[in-house]
This record gives structure tokens, C-alpha cells and sequence, in this order.
């Protein structure tokens, strides 16, 4: 994946003036990030390229081992290492490199400018100290409030993500709250600084519908009213619809199509994710059997050879299994440009114009 | 899956087997949920040359079941196959001592008493005149016979009453339980002291029946955590769903299921078991001569221990590289079960 | 809180019952006491059965057992053979065993965990395997080999340490004692804790920990070690059953007249009341020390407190 991918996918709005004030809040460039395990050394993001601007939500769409976690991971600095390797690429946070700087100027970053809010909120909220102890950490270690104002801050923290009788419940344990009340505390913790850029990992994936809607909605409101960066990592299309700006697809280690949100959902440019949006049930297609994506996602320790996508691929030919697609600017018929799309399809003008 | 347990409790590695995984070690198995009957050894040996399942299944990696995957990590592991050779060597001294020595081990000669090692004699003698060497040699069948009948003892009453504690929980539960805490409240070289000095006979079969009546609630124990966790899983409430039985159940699909717990903490608690037979010889309340026993001769040359240093260290080393033995082969065993240290 | 410590209290009477009558059991059938008490000689058989009527051996065993553990709970333990109440002789030997078991214990708390955590924070390194071939080496060691090859190193042949504990015992002299009668518990420590860092490294909840920025250091002592040390303070306390089983050995190599020298000499003469009442000190000491555990178990983790 070459410069042209650059040019398409993290410039969003190519022709504006490429200003500080405009300039985008992070930029991915060419991210390459490997395991090295005993099986194999697996190439989990392969050259990946995206921007976010602040109070811009980039979706990054994709099956489990595609690589999307592992770049965010990569983007926050809390890569599993070893056995995970950033190898190349650069990130650029607000101007600045984040893998050139040293490991505690990157720990300066985590939690004040950039945050997290990870999927199981059980797991990932400490079981032995109470919600109230977990939310005021960020104020303890960060600004060096003493123990009671961080109880305060932690107490209005709860109540600013909506959970009723934050003051009793302050002392409470992650287990003692319901699945979409911890998750509102760990949206609360990664907002206790005010971060420029927040990463939501699969944030109400493991929540019932209807609190799903619910959190989604709390995180796009304070999103909006603090002008966050928001980079939304999911797998379920349904959840991106409402919330996000523009979405990356990525399979294997890739970005297989980028598109602003209602771009995609209208017309895909990458048989992939054209499967993934027939494959999502329709009232009006009752009756009909419904599609789905042949096969399995590859493994990442034998990605195949052309296009990764090629076994899996309706529309795979004999150039699919030698030769790696470049993200293509995906154009109108007559050729004129669509701003923010691209697609690393052999055939993409076949899969979007038919 | 039980036909691929890959290896016996008693850490003997199963040949056939051996060939088996690593002629086909990309083997595609039924996996967890498997049709019951049709994991027959015999079927896996051909499902290479089947493919019935679509293309796109068969160019995929196909997960291995547990036991597959945890005999190809200790095939690749170098503690295991160390342990394995010494256990085996072990196990072919303790069933056939003569092989090793033309001496007996009672054949005494006090003129000898307390000699160093002289040629013929690398062990030297202790203080009855005894070959050392023959001692030590003959002395490996009482530890290793304790060591895996106390095993096989705790593990087997362990798991049947700790499994059944688990499986149908309430009262049987609340009652084997109790029991369980009233034998685990008796520390074991206490309860040996009281209650071995109470039987007059001390033949192996005591020890190990001592062994196993104060060990069961430790493997009961994990018995009953492992059977609980697998009664919560999905598919034996699918089975059950489908109309299986209480024994069918159990049999079928919770035991094949708990048994990793069970095996790690068994072949780790075999090298403790030949540690604490040792032990309560030396206190006295273990084997009895004529037994030949390492324990036995430690404890009798522990007073003279700095006069003829030998008489101790040659059955102590002896017993230290058994024990040792054990506990790297359940070290390696643990390793290769619990994928979540992987 | 309440609730679990109530269950904890009830589920430990019928134990503590059972625990102690198979003990006091077992004692009974060492032998005849009344036999005992007379040694070489044949009892006069009509004396002979006044000394049973009077020390209440005609009675059902669990009749025995029952006044036995009335008494017990009025801190009366009995009278051994030679008149001496079997409290005193508890009072001469239970302070030098718990100073050993002491020793013991400091030991396998800091050099255990301590070497635990160093291995479990570097796994593959360098210091890691070495603490796990050591500890390995160390578990298979039975004791009483540690014991005699260490008492002859530091005792005899460099003259570092005593070799016998004289009477009185005071701490010096216990240290290389304690350290015998802690190393394989120690092991065991160290492994343990090694396992659960390990494991907790990978945990999601200190993933986040990391996320929010916090210096390595507060991730490690707020987060990992707060969490790992739970099963480890558990075996810690269940431990203390086998260091006291482990204080019969130790004190019978390094000649310390401990609990364990009495009870010794008690089951080698046959002195019932001496045994009995010793064993069903520790025993109780044991269940005593699970049941603390159980309930700093639940101080530790929220999740089994309100369970």
C-alpha cells in the first residue's frame, strides 16, 4: 500500500488549506504492527492510513482479527509487548510523532490527552477497588488532587454520564452496577481529563439493545459538547450508521474501503463490504435467504497471497491471487473524484457502478 | 475427547499416540461438540484424504481440540521429554531392580559397616553393611509405588466425590464438602504421626491408603470447581436440552471436560507424595524394614550423617531426582493444559 | 459482610467436630493407656480398673470425647501420666514452636513473594528462570535432606549458624531452622505468585490501568500486586497447617524441644492425654488460621464479600 492510499484516506477534505487549525487531530500513516509468536511472526495491520478531526467520528469497521484493535492499541501505546511490534509508519498526534517520543512522554498522553473506553467493562474495571477510587485515579495520578477532591471530581463525573445516586454509589465495586452503568463509568473515566481523542473498542458489544442505544448516545452528546476526536471500533455495522463521520473498513491487516458513513451504506466499493451489508437482515427481503460471507477470516499467519479477500471473493479473478489492490480513488462513472472515497479493489468500479 | 488424552496420569507417553498427533498435525477434528462415536482414532487417520466439507473450510486453520494442542506443546517442550526419559528410566529400575544390580540389598556384611565407595561398591556401605548402591537402587520401587498409587488413589476418589459434589450440588454437595474440610483440617505429617503409629503393619498399602484418606479433598476440591464451571457450559445444557441422562451426561460430556484440573494438580501432587512417604519414614511412621525404602535409609544414616556423609547423600539424591522428575513432568503438564499461561 | 462471616462460623462447627474426633479417635486406639501408665509391669487388673472407672475409659468413646471437649473449652487439657498437667507442658513447648514457626513464615512471605514477583514481572528472562529451577530444586528436596545437609554446611563444617538449638531458643539461633522449615512452603510462594502475576500482566483491568496513564510503578503496586496476592495470602494461610506438620521435622533435626519433641516422645511412650491434647491444639490452631483466611479472603475481594 503506497502513497496514493495516503492521499485518499487521511485527507478527508483534500482540497482545503492544509492549515494548523485544520490540520487533522491524528494522523495514522502507514502503521504496520506484527506478533511475534511461536507459531510465526502474524502481521496483524499491514500498512494502515487514517485521520481523525477533533469533533470527527471515524468508524473502523471489521471482523474479530482484522487488526483494528491491534491499531488503536497501537495508537494509545498499550500494544502487548512482547509479543507485539510496532514495525513502521508513524502516528501523529497533534502534530507531533508518538513513536518517537520516550515511553513516559507516551504515558503523559494516555488518559490527559488521549483515552480509551474499552468493550467488557467488567473485565477491564479493577474488581478490588471501588468505582470511586478507579474514576478519582485519573485526577490522583494526573493532577495531583488530594483524595477527597478526586472523590468529588469522581462523584461529578458519575453523574455527568448519567448514573442516579452517584454519591452512595461512589463507594461501590464495578460488580455491584449493572453492564450499561460500568460502562457508563469507564466513559466517564476516559472523560476525566477532557482527552482530545477518545477510542471506543467495541464500547456496547457486550450490552443489551436497548442500553446499546443508550450508551452510543451518551458518548456521541459528550463527543459533541466537548469537540473530541472519537475513533469508534466496531464490528456491527448497525451501531456506526447513526454516530459516525466516515468509516474504514479493514480485513486482514487493511483498509479495504474508506467512505464518509452514508456513502458506504449506499453504495459499497469493496465486494467485502458489500457481503457485510447483504448480510445484515432486512424486513423487506422477508422470506429470502439471507446472505453471508463464505468461509472465514484468514489467518494472519498465512495471509493469502494477492488480496487477502481473494478466497472468500464472489468476484475474485487471477489478478485477486497474485496482485496486492493499492487503495484505489474511487470515482463517480464519469470520472469525477468522491471525496473521502477509496477501495483497494481490483474491480471496484464493477462492484460500485455494477 | 478422551481418546486424545495424550498422556496417562502416570507420565508414561503413549507411542501410538505420539505417532499419531505428529503424523497429522493439522488434523481437522470435530472439535468440541463433537458427534459422539465418531472420534474414533481410525476416523482421524482418514479425514485428510475427505474432504466433504467446502473448499473454503478446508484451507483454513482448523482448531485443535485442547488435548491435541496441549500434546503438541509438550512434545515441543524439553522439560517434558527430560522428565519423561527419567520417569520411564525410574519406572524400569523399580520394576526390575536386578537388571541393575547383582547385589541384594539384604545381603549385609557388618565387617563393612560405614565403608566409603570402593570399586564393585560406587555407593559404598552403611552402617549394617549394606551395598548403598543396592539400597538405592531396590528403594526406588516403594517410592515410586507409593507415589502413583496415592496418586491414582486420591485422584480417582477425589474426582468421583468431588465430581459428584459438583454435579448435583445442595445437600450432597454441602455434606461431601464438610467431610472434605474435616480431613483437610488434619495436617498431614500430624495425621500420619497419630495415625500410622496406631497400625502395627506397615506395608506399602498402608501408606498409600494414609496417603489417599488425608489427599482426596485436595483433588476433590478442584474436582468439584472444574465440574461445576463445565455443568455451566452451554453445550451440556444443550445435551440436557436433547434428553440426556445424569450418567450420560456426566460421562460423556462434564468429565471429559474437568479432567484438565484434575490431571495437572495429580501429576504435580505425585512428586509430593513420594516427598511425604520419605518423610514419615523418617519419622518413623512410614515404611518398615525389610521394606527397602530411601526414606528408611535416610533416616538411619541422618545420625552418623557427618561421620559417613555417603550413606545419606546417595539415596537422598536418588530421591530428590524422582520427586523432581514428577514435579517437572507436572510442571510441563500444567504448562501444556492451561492455555491462559500461554 | 455479615452474612458470609455467619456462614463461614456455622460451616466451621460441624468441621471442627469431626476434625477432633477423628483425632481423639485415633489417639484412643494407640493402645491401652492404663497399660501405658504402668509400663513394664502388669497392672494389678482390680487397680488397673479403678484408673479406668476413675479416668472415665469405661465410657462410650464419644462420651469420652464429649467431657474431653467440655474441658477443652473450660482450658483444661488433661494431666499426662506423670501428674503434670498437659497446659503446662503446652506452655513450655508452644512458644518455642510458634517463635520457629514465626521465623518460618517471615521467610516465606518475603523471600517468597519477593522472589515471585521479580519472576513474574521478567517471565523468560534471565532472573525468572533462575528463581524456577531454583524453587524447582528446592520442592523436590524433602525437607529433612535440606535440614541435615544445611545443619551440617552452616553447623559443622563453615560454623556460620548452631547446628542444635539450645534450650530457651532464642531467635538466632532459630533463623537457619526457620529458613529449613520454610523453604519448601517458600517455593511454593514464589511459584505461586509468579503464576498469578503472570496472569493478572494480561488481565484487561490493568490493560486499562495502562490506558489511563498511570506510571508503571502505581500499575504494578495498585493494580497487579493488589490483585495477585489474593490466592497468594490464601495459601499463605492455609500453608501454616504444614508448617506446623513441618515444625515435627525440623525440630526433631535441630534437636529444638518444640511441640513437636513432646508430642514425639507423648506417642513414643503412649502418653494419650499428651497427644491428644497437643494435636487438638494445633488442629485448632489450623482451623482457626483457615478460617481467618477465609475471612481476609473476603476483606481482600469485594466480589466474594457481597456474594
Amino acid at each position: 500500500m503506497g502513497i496514493e492510499a495516503t492521499e485518499v484516506t487521511a485527507d478527508h477534505g483534500r482540497g482545503r488549506t492544509a492549515d494548523s487549525e485544520d490540520a487533522p487531530l491524528l494522523q495514522v500513516r502507514d502503521l504496520q504492527v506484527e506478533f511475534r509468536t511461536r507459531d510465526g511472526v502474524a502481521k496483524a495491520v499491514n500498512g494502515v492510513n487514517y485521520s481523525v478531526r477533533a469533533g470527527e467520528t471515524l468508524a473502523i469497521l471489521g471482523e474479530s482479527g482484522s487488526g483494528k484493535s491491534v491499531s488503536s492499541q497501537a495508537v494509545m501505546g498499550i500494544l502487548d509487548s512482547p509479543p507485539g511490534f510496532v514495525t513502521g509508519g508513524e502516528i501523529v498526534f497533534k502534530g507531533q510523532d508518538l513513536l518517537k517520543l520516550s515511553n513516559e512522554q507516551r504515558r503523559k498522553i494516555r488518559g490527559t490527552q488521549m483515552a480509551m473506553i474499552f468493550q467488557d467493562a467488567l473485565s477491564s474495571l479493577n474488581p478490588v477497588h471501588t468505582v470511586g477510587t478507579q474514576l478519582g485515579e485519573m485526577y490522583r495520578v494526573h493532577r495531583g488532587t488530594s483524595k477527597k477532591d478526586a472523590k468529588v471530581k469522581a462523584i461529578e463525573l458519575m453523574e455527568r454520564v448519567g448514573i442516579p445516586a452517584a454519591k452512595e454509589r461512589v463507594n461501590q465495586y464495578p460488580h455491584q452496577f449493572s453492564g450499561g452503568m460500568r460502562q457508563r463509568i469507564m466513559i466517564a473515566m476516559a472523560l476525566a481529563l477532557e482527552p482530545d481523542l477518545i477510542i471506543a473498542d467495541e464500547p456496547t458489544t457486550a450490552l443489551d439493545v436497548t442500553v446499546q442505544a443508550q450508551v452510543m448516545e451518551l458518548l456521541a452528546d459528550l463527543q459533541r459538547e466537548y469537540n473530541m476526536g472519537l475513533i469508534l471500533i466496531t464490528h456491527d455495522l448497525g451501531v456506526v450508521a447513526d454516530v459516525a463521520d466516515k468509516i474504514a473498513v479493514m480485513y486482514a491487516g487493511r483498509i479495504v474501503e474508506t467512505a464518509p458513513v452514508h456513502e458506504l451504506y449506499k453504495r459499497p466499493a469493496h465486494p467485502y463490504t458489500r457481503g457485510l451489508l447483504d448480510s445484515i437482515p432486512r424486513l423487506d427481503q422477508k422470506g429470502q435467504e439471507l446472505y453471508a460471507i463464505k468461509g472465514l477470516p484468514p489467518n494472519l499467519l498465512r495471509i493469502p497471497s494477492g488480496c487477502a479477500f481473494n478466497p472468500r471473493c464472489p468476484m475474485a479473478q487471477e489478478i485477486c491471487r497474485s496482485e496486492v489492490p493499492p487503495l484505489h480513488a474511487v470515482t463517480e462513472p464519469d470520472g469525477a473524484p468522491i471525496e473521502g472515497r477509496g477501495s483497494a479493489c481490483h474491480f471496484w468500479k464493477e462492484t460500485i457502478h455494477g | 475427547m478422551p481418546d486424545q488424552q495424550p498422556n496417562k496420569p502416570n507420565g508414561v507417553p503413549d507411542d501410538a499416540n505420539t505417532e499419531l498427533s505428529s503424523a497429522f498435525p493439522q488434523t481437522p477434528t470435530l472439535g468440541a461438540m463433537e458427534v459422539e462415536g465418531m472420534l474414533e482414532k481410525e476416523d482421524l487417520t482418514h479425514s485428510p484424504d475427505q474432504p466433504t466439507e467446502s473448499v473454503a473450510v478446508a484451507d483454513r486453520e482448523v482448531p485443535r481440540s485442547l488435548w491435541q494442542d496441549a500434546w503438541r506443546e509438550l512434545r515441543r517442550n524439553p522439560i517434558f521429554i527430560i522428565s519423561g526419559i527419567l520417569i520411564i528410566f525410574l519406572i524400569i529400575v523399580a520394576f526390575f531392580p536386578s537388571l541393575f544390580d547383582s547385589t541384594s540389598p539384604l545381603e549385609c556384611d557388618l565387617s563393612k559397616s560405614q565403608q566409603g565407595p570402593t570399586s564393585g561398591h560406587p555407593f559404598g556401605f552403611d552402617t549394617q553393611g549394606c551395598d548403598v548402591y543396592a539400597r538405592t537402587v531396590y528403594g526406588a520401587r516403594a517410592s515410586i509405588t507409593v507415589g502413583v498409587f496415592a496418586t491414582l488413589g486420591t485422584a480417582l476418589l477425589g474426582t468421583v466425590l468431588g465430581g459428584l459434589a459438583g454435579f448435583f450440588g445442595g445437600w450432597l454437595d454441602a455434606i461431601i464438602s464438610r467431610i472434605a474440610d474435616i480431613f483437610f483440617g488434619i495436617p498431614i505429617l500430624l495425621g500420619g504421626l497419630v495415625f500410622l503409629s496406631v497400625i502395627p503393619s506397615r506395608s506399602i498399602w498402608i501408606v498409600v491408603a494414609f496417603i489417599v484418606v488425608l489427599g482426596w479433598p485436595q483433588l476433590a476440591r478442584i474436582a468439584r470447581g472444574a465440574v461445576i464451571t463445565a455443568r455451566q457450559q452451554d453445550y451440556v445444557t444443550a445435551a440436557r436440552a436433547l434428553g440426556a441422562g445424569n450418567s450420560r451426561l456426566m460421562l460423556r460430556h462434564i468429565l471429559p471436560n474437568s479432567l484438565a484440573p484434575i490431571i495437572v494438580v495429580a501429576t504435580i501432587a505425585l512428586g509430593t507424595y513420594i516427598s511425604l512417604e520419605a518423610t514419615l519414614s523418617y519419622l518413623g511412621v512410614g515404611l518398615k524394614p525389610p521394606t527397602v525404602s530411601w526414606g528408611i535409609d535416610i533416616s538411619a544414616a541422618a545420625d552418623t550423617f557427618r561421620l559417613a556423609p555417603h550413606m545419606l547423600l546417595f539415596p537422598a539424591g536418588a530421591l530428590c531426582v524422582t520427586i523432581l522428575a514428577f514435579i517437572m513432568l507436572g510442571d510441563a503438564v500444567r504448562d501444556a493444559l492451561d492455555p491462559k499461561l500461554r | 459482610m455479615g452474612r458470609y462471616v455467619i456462614r463461614r462460623l456455622l460451616q466451621m462447627i460441624p468441621v471442627f467436630i469431626g476434625t477432633t474426633f477423628i483425632i481423639f479417635a485415633m489417639v484412643h486406639a494407640l493402645g491401652d493407656p492404663v497399660a501405658a501408665l504402668f509400663g513394664d509391669k502388669a497392672p494389678d487388673p482390680a487397680v488397673a480398673a479403678q484408673i479406668r472407672q476413675q479416668l472415665g475409659l469405661n465410657d462410650p468413646l464419644i462420651v469420652q470425647y464429649g467431657n474431653y471437649m467440655k474441658g477443652i473449652f473450660t482450658g483444661d487439657l488433661g494431666t499426662t501420666f506423670s501428674g503434670q498437667p498437659v497446659t503446662e507442658l503446652l506452655k513450655t513447648a508452644y512458644p518455642t514452636t510458634l517463635k520457629l514457626t514465626i521465623v518460618a513464615f517471615t521467610f516465606e512471605v518475603i523471600l517468597g513473594i519477593g522472589l515471585g514477583v521479580i519472576s513474574g514481572m521478567r517471565r523468560g528472562r534471565f532472573a525468572d528462570t533462575g528463581v524456577m529451577v531454583m524453587t524447582l530444586i528446592v520442592i523436590s528436596i524433602p525437607t529433612f535432606v535440606i535440614g541435615y545437609v544445611l545443619q551440617y554446611l552452616f553447623g559443622v563444617k563453615w560454623g556460620i549458624a548452631d547446628a542444635t538449638v539450645p534450650e530457651g531458643a532464642p531467635f538466632s539461633s532459630l533463623i537457619l531452622p526457620g529458613f529449613v522449615l520454610a523453604s519448601v512452603s517458600l517455593a511454593y510462594v514464589a511459584r505461586l505468585t509468579r503464576t498469578t502475576i503472570a496472569e493478572n500482566t494480561k488481565a484487561d483491568y490493568v490493560r486499562t490501568a495502562v490506558a489511563k496513564g498511570l506510571p508503571k510503578r502505581r500499575v504494578v503496586t495498585h493494580h497487579l500486586l493488589r490483585n495477585s496476592l489474593i490466592p497468594v495470602i490464601t495459601f499463605l494461610g492455609t500453608d501454616l497447617g504444614a508448617l506446623m506438620g513441618g515444625a515435627l521435622v525440623t525440630e526433631r533435626i535441630f534437636n529444638i524441644h518444640g511441640v513437636g519433641y513432646y508430642l514425639y516422645q507423648g506417642i513414643l511412650r503412649q502418653n494419650t492425654p499428651t497427644v491428644v491434647g497437643f494435636v487438638t491444639v494445633l488442629v485448632i490452631v489450623f482451623l482457626l488460621a483457615n478460617l481467618i483466611v477465609d475471612l481476609l479472603y473476603a476483606v481482600l475481594d469485594p466480589r466474594i464479600r457481597y456474594a
